[in-house]
């Protein structure tokens, strides 16, 4: 009966989120808001594979930036400076940072914790000094402009209005495979590592495997987003990959509830429109985020999100009770 | 290459690696006894910079009470960042004590971003700005003040380590934090001073090395990085490891930038630190995977 309930109420809350993602970008509803409601999007499909990593692998990324960030060059520096096709560059792309991320998973997940962190901080800067140094390729600090739009066909996305719905689409199709990841064998394998790798092993999940697969999947994510980006700005500088970036990209994952594929959208929707707030009253963002990092994950470990929903669920249940006994 | 030119990169390595070798310090103080690396390290040598710039520059203390006061301010936010953000996080996870001094540090970088604006500046020197001549080299008397203050430094916490009842009980909680408890040592206390000592070092750091190299609120993570290869080179063991491990790192750094070739060039003289890091980590991930297992 219960499970029969919360199902009607997942239904019609995911109905009514639907609707609004629809509306959203119409001028008479949210439409000066189209720019931000993209950007969500795009930074969700980032948070997802940050939460399948971190949730529910348990292993951190402190350079997921990185990945995002060659998904985005690839793409621009491909499409703009050789006039590949901009889907064709975005599938190159998408398949250079995942081999990438496959090949340098293996020597770094010897490394757990502590060091590994540090690892994966290192390895992004390294990508963000070359992002800036490539001259020749990125442009350099000022990088590079005039990266064309996407098109099918005839029909060119050349309007945010547009974009929108193409970047919504990517995000839901991801959000869905990931779900099914999440809910397979393999998803359970993910679990068993984070609760204990030595059990996890012992029942025969081969650990460094599915931890390397998901860092590559995770990196796919990261570029297809990456390469959405700059299709959608036709801009991209280093700037939007440095070290403060992928610490953005944990903040959105912590605040997501690590392990809660959909809480992605609610932890990249909470970041961006905080700092569309803040930028008003000033730079106070970072400040705050530094603040959300510490509060969530020493009250609440396993991310607000899934906080909240412990919450509701228990206030419902009082309800209920309350419902039944008098 | 001249030899004139070597001495100079060295002593140039030498400096940097000081700095370097000050942050490592506070990176292996606060592992040994707690095991948490503190990503927050880079930040109290940022403030301890930025407050002695303030303190003698704007406010017009005296130069030695202005850096006295900066180094005991860091000190103080290393202690309240310990009994705030790290001692109420009790049982948690290395996943997560590593996101809350991640939030640590970017809280700290966005308020000195509100006070200070993103200008570098530039504390006075301690002693002039005129160049010594060495061995057909230049030393800045900064570069002085900064080697002699990491040797100074090491040598006093070396001593204290040794010879006084907290620095033993210090080292006794890093080895053991479970026998020591039981022979009445408080690994929070222990834990406080920790964090303490290693902002105090960090702070000391960015007092002395601000007036070469000029700092700004973003210097923190790139020099927290710079400390924590230090210290990685030194396995974390002992401030002496740290020590070695930073001059070692900033010399590296030095001549690879001399050498002038190909990748080894002043453009990417960060990611040389980041790919020696990168090798260690890789090189001693074995051992690293057992410690992690028996701590």
């Amino acid at each position: 009966m219960l499970t029969k309930v919360k199902s009607k109420w997942n239904y019609l809350v995911i109905a009514a989120l639907l609707v609004l993602l629809l509306l959203i970008p119409f001028e008479w509803f949210l439409g000066q808001y189209t720019h931000l409601a993209i950007f969500i999007g795009i930074y969700t499909i980032v948070t997802v594979g940050l939460c399948l990593l971190m949730g529910y692998t348990g292993q951190v990324s402190l350079g997921q930036a990185a990945f995002f960030g060659m998904g985005a060059y690839v793409s621009a520096i491909l499409s703009k400076t050789y006039g590949v096709n901009p889907w064709l560059a975005m599938f190159i792309a998408a398949v250079m940072t995942g081999a990438f991320a496959y090949f340098i998973g293996y020597p770094i997940f010897r490394l757990k914790g502590n060091y590994l962190a540090m690892a994966t901080l290192g390895l992004g800067l390294i990508m963000w000094i070359l992002f800036r140094q490539l001259v020749q390729y990125t442009g350099g600090p000022d990088g590079m402009v005039g990266i064309p739009y996407l098109s099918i066909g005839g029909f060119v996305f050349d309007t945010s209005f547009k974009r929108y719905f193409l970047i919504w689409f990517f995000c839901l199709v991801i959000l869905l495979i990931s779900q099914n990841i999440v809910r397979s064998r393999t998803g359970r394998a993910l679990r068993a590592i984070h609760g204990s790798e030595a059990a996890a092993e012992s029942l025969g999940i081969n650990v460094d495997q599915f931890k390397v697969k998901i860092l590559a999947l995770s990196a796919v994510y990261a570029s297809l987003a990456g390469s959405l980006y700059v299709h959608h700005l036709r801009f991209v500088s280093p700037q939007s990959f440095d070290f403060l970036a992928s610490v953005k990209l944990v903040v959105m994952a912590v605040i997501g509830g690590l392990a809660s594929v959909w809480g992605a959208i609610f932890g990249s929707g909470t970041t961006h429109v905080l700092s569309e707030v803040l930028r008003k009253a000033g730079e106070w963002d970072i400040i705050i985020y530094g603040l959300i990092l510490m509060l969530i994950m020493i009250f609440m470990p396993g991310g607000l999100f899934v906080k909240l929903k412990e919450i509701f669920e228990r206030l419902r249940l009082r309800y209920r009770q309350r419902g039944v006994e008098p | 290459m001249s030899t004139d030119q070597f001495v100079q990169y060295l002593i140039s390595g030498l400096t940097q690696g000081s700095i370097y070798a000050l942050i490592g310090l506070g990176f292996t103080i606060i592992y040994a006894v707690t095991r948490i690396i503190n990503f927050a390290q880079g930040e109290f040598v940022m403030l301890g910079g930025m407050l002695s710039f303030t303190l003698a520059s704007s406010v017009g203390i005296p130069l030695i009470p202005a850096i006295i006061l900066a180094v005991l301010i860091a000190a103080a936010v290393g202690a309240i960042m310990y009994v705030l953000a790290i001692r109420t996080a009790r049982g948690a996870s290395v996943v997560s004590l590593i996101i809350i001094t991640i939030g640590a540090a970017i809280f700290l970088r966005g308020v000195a971003g509100q006070i200070w604006g993103v200008n570098f500046v530039r504390p006075p020197f301690f002693s002039g700005d005129k160049s010594i001549s060495f061995l057909g080299a230049y030393i800045h008397p900064q570069a002085l003040w900064i080697i002699g203050t990491m040797v100074v430094v090491t040598i006093i916490l070396h001593l204290f380590l040794s010879y006084t009842m907290v620095g033993k009980a210090l080292k006794a909680c890093a080895i053991n934090p479970v026998a020591s408890s039981l022979v009445g040592i408080n690994p929070k206390t222990m834990a406080l001073i920790a964090f303490v000592l290693a902002a105090a070092v960090g702070g000391i750091g960015g007092v002395v090395m601000a007036p070469l190299i000029m700092t700004s609120y973003t210097v923190g993570v790139m020099l927290g990085l710079k400390g924590f290869v230090a210290a990685a080179i030194g396995g974390f063991k002992s401030p002496i490891a740290a020590v070695v491990g930073g001059i070692l790192l900033g010399v590296v750094e030095s001549l690879a930038v001399a050498a002038d070739w190909g990748p080894f060039s002043s453009a990417y003289k960060d990611a040389i630190a980041l790919v020696v890091l990168l090798l260690i980590l890789l090189i001693r991930s074995g051992r690293l995977a057992e410690e992690e297992m028996t701590s």
